[in-house]
């Protein structure tokens, strides 16, 4: 029965219609977690005894920094699974996944430069955290290139798979290294964001968002993945009746 | 399928990448070249002042190398894939990691070794230390096949397509970025005068983990590329 249901499940055309259905039950707490999330971060949270208010954008940047990092073991962990089973859904997946990551990571530098004109004084410091994430938005860049690269979707399916795998191998090594250049040259500076023991207040917002975050992945990679599965079935017989019924 | 036919089978793959090598010299000069001629751009893009020169030296020698690395990896299969031998490879009863390890190893011979043997060189033109150039020797001798065995990987994805040369360096130079600033910082901290063995094991290491997955990568990848 079990092994039954993952069958199923792992059929495009029941992938797809279950998705349908699951996309909205995803997007509406999304929504409001979101809502909850920006208004207790931004109204009732207390504004920092030291960075005052513009600690806040930390609501965005935290959780997108985690994602970035999250959706990328997401990427290789289903390629991985689609390159051993040839799953093609989890291929799918692994594609699907690649763009939104990307946004998550450029989000996270985006609002992490912002945050540091304040902070720091600059748009840009090389600091160790900065530059790993800069390097993740090139592997990501790396794999979409790949995948629109090569024209068989199956096969780029497989190409990126692998390099997805080889970059998750390397993306401790390249955190450690960076992180190790960066106290070489600069040694302990101010652009050293130690995290205090974060207060109530604060931490609530910042969970709701995170949730938020995940959950907008979760709705927006279903998305992404149906759009995939009717372009890559599109001469099978469920795809050519789902266009004659609309 | 016994060990000694397979051990023969490596020596054999390597003998020949290294006399289809010899019988294209000028072709072998060419990543060479490169390497001493963006060296040497240089000193005339930020002034020949040899304190400064000497501070950034470390980074502009291994930059240089790794550009260089990046722009003869593509040949580690291209010739291969055009005339059909890489399928005969797939095709054979031998480990395809093994033969592709062989035909890391010659290119490393080929293109990574010379850069190793010009390195003191570019290091006395840049006024590095005595101390300094023996740990680039060292570096570039750990870090080079390091280089080789993670642009095949990349090559092994790209070699099927006809623009891949953009992507695969899309590809490879994030993934050589450890690389890079493990061994510049360990000629840096020769030139203070420091001790570097911390540094040289982590190349060390970097090299052991390469050697050991890096070929397992590149025929899977070969697979998906020939399929």
């Amino acid at each position: 029965m079990f092994n039954n249901f993952f069958h199923r499940m792992a059929s495009p055309k029941h992938f797809y219609g279950l998705a349908g259905i699951l996309i909205p039950w995803l997007a509406v707490p999304c929504l409001l977690l979101t809502l909850a999330g920006l208004y207790y971060g931004l109204v009732k949270a207390p504004p920092d005894y030291q960075q005052g208010d513009s600690y806040r954008i930390m609501f965005i940047h935290v959780p997108a920094a985690w994602m970035s990092l999250f959706i990328y073991i997401v990427m290789a962990g289903a390629g991985a699974i689609g390159l051993i089973w040839r799953i093609k859904l989890a291929e799918v997946v692994a594609i699907s996944s690649a763009p939104i990551g990307a946004s998550f990571t450029f989000l996270a530098l985006i609002t992490g430069s912002i945050w540091g004109k304040p902070m720091w004084g600059t748009w840009w410091v090389w600091d160790a955290r900065l530059t790993s994430e800069l390097i993740l938005l090139f592997l990501y860049l790396g794999v979409i290139a790949l995948n629109n690269a090569i024209d068989d979707k199956r096969t780029a399916a497989r190409a990126v798979a692998i390099l997805a795998l080889v970059g998750v191998i390397n993306i401790p090594i390249i955190h450690y290294s960076v992180e190790w250049w960066n106290t070489l040259h600069q040694g302990p500076t101010v652009t050293k964001f130690d995290k205090p023991s974060i207060h109530l207040s604060m931490l609530i917002p910042l969970l709701l968002m995170a949730v938020a975050f995940k959950l907008y992945y979760a709705f927006v990679v279903l998305m992404r993945a149906r759009c995939e599965v009717l372009e890559r079935e599109r001469n099978s017989g469920w795809v050519k009746e789902l266009a004659e019924k609309t | 399928m016994n060990s000694d036919s397979l051990t023969r089978a490596f020596l054999i793959l390597i003998r020949r990448d290294l006399m289809l090598a010899v019988r294209h010299r000028a072709e072998m000069a060419n990543p060479i070249l490169f390497f001493v001629l963006v060296t040497s751009l240089f000193p005339l893009g930020i002034g020949a002042n040899p304190a400064l020169l000497q501070a950034v030296a470390p980074g502009v020698i291994w930059v240089a190398a790794l550009l260089a690395a990046l722009l003869s990896i593509e040949n580690v299969f291209r010739s291969d894939f055009e005339d059909g031998s890489l399928e005969q490879y797939l095709l054979s009863s031998h480990p395809v990691s093994v033969l592709v390890l062989a035909k890391i190893t010659a290119h490393w011979l080929i293109t990574g070794l010379p850069l190793l043997l010009i390195s003191p060189l570019l290091g006395i033109l840049l006024g590095l230390p005595v101390d300094a150039i023996k740990v680039l020797f060292i570096t570039l001798l750990l870090g080079t096949p390091v280089l080789s065995l993670i642009g095949a990987v990349g090559v092994a994805l790209t070699v099927g397509l006809r623009k891949g040369g953009m992507i695969l360096s899309l590809l490879v130079l994030p993934l050589y970025i450890p690389v890079l600033i493990f061994a510049s910082s360990a000629v840096d901290t020769a030139a203070a005068g420091l001790p570097v063995t911390a540094h040289l094991s982590l190349i060390a290491a970097l090299l052991l983990l390469a050697l050991s997955l890096s070929p397992f990568a590149t025929a899977a990848a070969l697979r998906v590329s020939l399929s």
